[in-house]
């Protein structure tokens, strides 16, 4: 067997296949300068700032209580802009 | 205050760690779609950013089956996926979805699409459109609303940007007759996760248009990505609605705030504010707003 056959049987035939959810390893939380910080005596628990995230690292704990997963969150502040009783302030400390 | 550490489950569909830009419309939607139809889907997807974001080798940001194949052919594929899966018995539990940018969809891939639904294949077809070929620099597509500047069509002393209005391909689409077309925008979430709910549980071609927002393309502060969707429904230029069988049977009313709210933030409108030819211009942009409220009946 050559080895231009030997490497052809180890590629996969037709694409690139990598494993689900791989995209994990990648922490976006640096890119950010700013961090959300929720005040949960003002949150009502309208669910919009998890819903609005487009990293999808808000979390819902208990009843009126959100946080946000630093690791991933980039800062964009959509949540605090969204946030329908300003509960959620753009904080730069300890980023 | 944290407790317990963050756990992802690839059940979500739809993953962290992505490359979207801070503040993406799109990864906001594709989550929200994501939400409704995983786990038990397969998706399609087109060439544009939401490919290039979600997948940059040798990563995935994906947690369901994902196809890539060309900028055209996301029905294409997504249709051959749905005929193989109807041979094998197993469509009655896996719905299929076809993603694709408003550049795949409304130029590159109108052929493959308008083909999807002439044929009948149960697949929901989600465009997200950011009205422009934002991943290769903001060129200008057929969804590029009329006025905005580009890169491709520049505001300067000789011309005053896109010249063209956007294309209706939701009407288009509505206009095959299938079963489902609706409109949406990921600034009003519940409406567009009740709309991919109700999409799913019709069998059939349906086709979704998803309005999203995009900070650097559109050139507003990142953060202001809802508010910018929203105005873009409450001044009639994105007009929310939905067509069954070719006919439209449901509209949300709006407040029909001033189309200047909505240009004002935005770096791609801000030559209309300039000169004396803007206001002429933001006179037309109204005259299409008004005309998308008495169409649809929008005014409430």
């Amino acid at each position: 067997m050559s080895t231009s056959q030997a490497s052809n049987r180890r590629k996969p035939p037709f694409a690139v296949v990598t494993r689900p959810g791989s995209s994990l390893r990648n922490k976006t939380g640096p890119w950010g300068i700013q961090k959300p910080v929720w005040d949960w005596e003002k949150c009502t628990g309208c669910n919009t700032c998890e819903a609005i995230c487009p990293e999808g690292c808000i979390r819902h704990l208990e009843k009126k209580q959100y946080e946000a997963d630093y690791d991933y969150c980039k800062g964009c502040g959509m949540c605090a802009a969204a946030c329908p009783v300003n509960a959620i302030t753009m904080t730069t400390e300890h980023r | 205050m944290a407790t317990k550490p963050f756990t992802y489950d690839i059940s979500r569909g739809f993953l962290p760690g992505h490359r979207a830009c801070a503040g993406c419309g799109q990864a906001a939607a594709v989550r929200m779609v994501m939400e409704i139809a995983a786990p038990n889907c397969v998706v399609t997807n087109a060439t544009g950013c939401l490919e290039v974001f979600s997948t940059p080798y040798p990563e995935s940001a994906w947690g369901v089956p994902w196809l890539h194949s060309l900028f055209e052919n996301s029905a294409s594929i997504a249709s051959g996926v749905e005929a193989a899966l109807r041979k094998q018995g197993r469509l009655e539990n896996t719905r299929v979805l076809a993603f694709g940018g408003d550049g795949g969809t409304v130029d590159i891939g109108f052929g493959a699409l308008s083909g999807m639904l002439e044929r009948g294949h149960d697949i929901l077809y989600v465009c997200y459109d950011n009205e422009a070929y934002m991943n290769t620099g903001v060129q200008r597509s057929g969804a590029t609303p009329y006025a905005a500047s580009t890169t491709t069509s520049p505001a300067g002393r000789a011309s005053f940007g896109e010249d063209h209005p956007k294309k209706n391909l939701p009407a288009i689409c509505a206009a095959h007759g299938i079963p489902y077309v609706a409109t949406a925008s990921m600034a009003f979430f519940a409406d567009l996760k009740r709309k991919v709910r109700k999409a799913l549980g019709i069998r059939g071609p349906k086709y979704i248009h998803v309005h999203v927002p995009c900070p650097p393309g559109w050139g507003y502060p990142e953060k202001d990505t809802v508010e910018i969707g929203k105005l873009a429904v409450e001044t009639g230029l994105f007009p929310l609605v939905e067509w069954e069988d070719g006919e439209v049977t449901r509209v949300r009313k709006i407040k029909r705030l001033p189309v200047e709210e909505y240009l004002k933030p935005q770096r791609r409108f801000r030559h209309l504010f300039r000169t004396e030819e803007g206001k002429a211009k933001l006179a037309e942009i109204q005259a299409i707003a008004d005309s998308n409220i008495e169409k649809y009946g929008l005014a409430g």
